[in-house]
């Protein structure tokens, strides 16, 4: 009944976040059916674009399993966000200052990275469980510390001062992660990326520790009474998230960039939280939720580069699904409708 | 000649989410001015029916009547308007404030920006003089008894005007003198043209007070009556369907060595008030300790202590010889304690977690579980499955979150669970609150199954007759500290435990002295 009801939930959530953008590009839009044809099936015209999704997906998946991590225990830092950047930072730092060989470089850039990462990622959960401060509030507070700290680390030790923009050095080759397919932007970061999801998914369905997590972000009170050390699992679980996040950060500068420019905080923890949501904090179903949304984005690009529509769009389809997947009580009538029906019926 | 009916209920059906059939086609009607019993055993959808009456929650289907008229409440505050009150079972009052702002609350005297303190305490006095129900207007709710804030709520009711009042299982916080005075007032009321709708599963309550009853089983109605026409032993097979007996048959008490004991237990919360002052008793091989008490005398902080999630200041405890006094939980379950918390859903489940999770949580970082250091599904699966039969829990599936299930089974779940550890001790906090009689008996079953093994079981209840059917000895707390100890429960009544847990009633030191022994 649930999974039944699950899925059809989800159609529909999809199914109205569809009939709503194609309803708005037909209202703005003075060539709508290229607009939808591009938005929708731009990703899959060619190769390139269709490994462009596969490439944009990656920092999409490390900070959804992240976030959904993080969730799972019961706690909403957004603190990911501050271990990504510095992630890339720390890669950035190795990259240029650093020389190694070839394959030792990349695997000491993300080795130093998940443990600064998961360093940061302990921050809000000390301070949750010895001070009893708000996660949220104090995740978000440190993001900006940790933005501004990488640009000042940046500038001061390895700017290109040569270059028109805010950019680093370059990295050196022995760094950088190869091309799997040459011609696509895809890099060997989203075989890295499905590895951690399958590492997460039995960290958390399969040992003694997810378990802990799960109960103690189900019903920490219940966590207490069956002698789970719920502190520990705060801080722990905040640390693997955050090195996980820092390991995105390096893969994603490893393997798209030659330079560090993240001038903005890039804020793929929100598109984490989206992922995370999407995928109902299941690791296995993170993969999905990051291809979904890469490839809406990858379509809205081509569609604003090839019609009259703004890539912007792409925020309320994302809006609107958010809205009906969340939205608890969404289709709560019909199911219990559905239920009293069979219950009755089994009761006659 | 048509009987006009003051509340009516007709072809109401209730079912909750996730399928569960609360009420199925149930009809009441009750005339005005007489007090009518709905009794029925635990699950049988009493609260359910009546908090529809009051409009907490809407029906599936069916049609509800006053005064002739169809309603469709919205929420409680048209019940309200229709004239309707409710004595929720758990009290709806705010601690902190005193007797007469809850009064109140929701309805203040005074202007827009200020109360009106005075005239508040002023009504609560001229009401409480009406219907002599006593209560300090003065006093804050956290420092009255369970008594008071129930002649409060009782008070509230009738200050919001209603002429319909429901009382849910009023007497389950009572001690035996306190219900009867209840009944008193209740006479009262009822004389002075209130009509009340008594819920209770106590037959020689229903007797005792009301003028007719409508008796519900498995959400069916299964007829309204005049009591004279019913004897007790009718009531019961009509409420019950199935001959039950809770009278549970137990082998003659023989105990052997003290198993586990807690000696000079002291907690003062952060407000600086006693909880639990110098308690000390053991329990033995073999036997059943039962703890009475009126709810709210110290037994959830000293279960709360013995478990470990609550420090104590000073006292210590001890397991097979062994100090625990500052073990962590883990440690302490380790050495062979088991808990049934008193709030199943709080306490003792992740309500939206599977069955599986939920009965594997004792047990889940040992190897039983595991297949090359990895959680094994099948493992966890058969576990549960076996927990599952055993405990005769009706389900689905073992994947399906325990909150669709029914209290009693929750409720055996955990017991399973916490029985399949096989501890020494065995700590039943309120082990048949709330749950169906069925189940009520296969859980007393466990318990003195558990007393056969020659285990030791620690009873808290707020139910006179659980403590006296099932325990050998008792221990009665009254503000925190064990005001009486009966070593053997064929000495004692209901009468005398009920003035111990009032306080009237104190055993010397010596006599309680006796509870403890090496």
């Amino acid at each position: 009944m649930n999974k039944k009801f699950t899925a059809v939930r989800l159609s529909c959530a999809f199914a109205i976040a569809i009939l709503l953008t194609v309803a708005i590009i037909f209202s703005i839009s003075e060539e709508p059916t290229t607009a939808i044809y591009n938005l929708f099936l731009g990703p899959l015209q060619s190769k390139r674009h269709f490994f462009d999704v596969l490439a944009s997906s990656v920092p999409l998946m490390f900070t959804g399993l992240a976030l959904g991590l993080v969730f799972k225990s019961g706690n909403f830092s957004m603190i990911a966000d501050a271990s990504l950047y510095t992630g890339g930072v720390v890669a950035a730092a190795i990259a240029i200052l650093i020389p190694m060989p070839m394959i030792i470089h990349p695997i000491v850039i993300f080795i130093v990275a998940m443990i600064v990462g998961g360093i940061i990622g302990s921050i809000p959960a000390i301070l949750k469980v010895k001070f009893k401060a708000n996660e949220l509030v104090t995740s978000l507070m440190f993001n900006y510390v940790f933005f501004y700290l990488g640009i000042y680390t940046v500038n001061r030790f390895f700017v290109d001062r040569q270059a028109g923009t805010f950019a680093s050095l370059r990295y050196s080759p022995t760094a950088t992660l190869g091309n799997m397919l040459s011609g696509t932007k895809l890099h060997w970061g989203f075989v890295i990326a499905i590895a951690v999801v399958i590492a997460l998914y039995i960290l958390v369905y399969k040992t003694k520790f997810g378990y802990e997590i799960r109960i103690s972000g189900s019903n920490p009170e219940f966590a207490k009474y069956s002698g789970i050390n719920t502190s520990k699992v705060i801080i722990l679980t905040q640390v693997i998230a955050g090195a996980v996040a820092g390991l995105g950060g390096a893969v994603e500068q490893l393997g798209m960039y030659q330079r560090f420019n993240w001038q903005d905080s890039p804020s793929y923890a929100w598109d984490g939280v989206i992922i995370a949501i999407l995928a109902g904090n299941n690791p296995k179903f993170v993969p999905f939720a990051s291809l979904f949304l890469a490839y809406i984005r990858v379509g809205a690009d081509l569609m604003s580069r090839r019609s009259d529509v703004q890539n912007e769009l792409v925020s309320i389809v994302q809006a609107v699904l958010i809205l009906f997947i969340t939205a608890e009580r969404f289709m709560a009538h019909w199911k219990q409708k559905q239920e009293a029906k069979k219950a009755l019926k089994e009761e006659a | 000649m048509e009987q006009r009916f003051i509340l009516e209920a007709q072809n109401i059906t209730k079912v909750y989410p996730g399928g569960v059939v609360a009420n199925h086609n149930v009809n009441l009607q009750i005339r005005k001015g007489e007090v009518h019993a709905l009794v029925g055993e635990n699950g049988a959808g009493k609260s359910t029916l009546m908090k529809m009456l009051f409009g907490m929650i809407s029906p599936t289907s069916g049609k509800i009547i006053v005064d002739g008229k169809e309603v469709h409440f919205s929420s409680s505050k048209d019940a309200i308007k229709s004239g309707l009150g409710m004595v929720h079972q758990h009290f709806m009052l705010v601690p902190s404030m005193t007797v007469a702002e809850n009064l109140i609350l929701g309805a203040e005297t005074g202007s827009a920006v200020k109360v009106d303190r005075k005239k508040a305490i002023e009504i609560t006095n001229e009401l409480s003089k009406n219907y002599n129900l006593k209560v300090d207007a003065e006093e804050k709710v956290q420092d009255i008894s369970l008594a008071m804030r129930q002649k409060l709520e009782i008070l509230k009711a009738l200050y919001r005007g209603a002429n319909i009042l429901i009382l849910d299982e009023p007497t389950a916080v009572l001690t035996p003198q306190e219900t009867e005075e209840l009944f008193e007032q209740l006479k009262l009321l009822r004389d002075k043209g209130h009509t009340i709708i008594f819920i209770s599963h106590k037959l020689n309550e229903v007797k005792e007070l009301c003028n007719r009853m409508t008796i519900l089983r498995d959400g069916k109605t299964m007829g309204t009556y005049d009591i004279e026409d019913l004897d007790e032993n009718e009531i019961s097979r009509l409420m019950v369907g199935r001959d039950v007996s809770l009278d549970i048959e137990k082998d003659s008490a023989d105990f052997g060595k003290t198993i586990f004991s807690v000696k000079d237990i002291s907690y003062v919360d952060q407000f600086g008030k006693t909880k639990v002052d110098n308690v000390s008793f053991s329990v033995k091989e073999g036997q059943i300790l039962g703890v009475a008490g009126i709810d709210g005398n110290g037994q959830s902080e000293l279960i709360e202590i013995i478990v470990g999630v609550l420090k104590q200041q000073k006292g210590s405890i001890f397991i097979n010889g062994k100090d625990i006094s500052s073990a962590s939980v883990l440690k302490r379950q380790e050495s062979g304690i088991s808990h049934v918390s008193e709030d199943r859903m709080r306490y003792g489940t992740a309500p939206k977690l599977s069955l599986e999770d939920n009965a594997i949580s004792k047990i889940y970082y040992t190897d039983k579980l595991k297949t090359r250091g990895l959680l094994d599904n099948k493992k966890i699966t058969a576990f549960t499955q076996k927990i599952l039969k055993e405990f005769l829990v009706k389900y689905d599936n073992p994947k399906q979150s325990i909150s669709e299930l029914s209290g009693g089974n929750v409720q055996k779940v955990v017991v399973g669970r916490e029985y399949d550890y096989s501890p020494d001790l065995l700590i039943m906090n309120q082990p048949t609150r709330g749950i169906d009689v069925g189940a009520i008996e296969f859980i007393r079953k466990k318990i003195v199954e558990m007393r056969k093994n020659r285990k030791a079981v620690l009873l808290v209840s707020a139910d006179l007759s659980e403590i006296l059917s099932l325990s050998d000895s008792i221990i009665v707390m009254n503000e925190g500290r064990v005001v009486g100890y009966i070593d053997d429960v064929k000495n004692t009544s209901e009468k005398e435990l009920g003035l111990y847990m009032l306080g009237v009633k104190e055993d010397s030191k010596e006599r309680i002295g006796g509870a403890y022994s090496e």
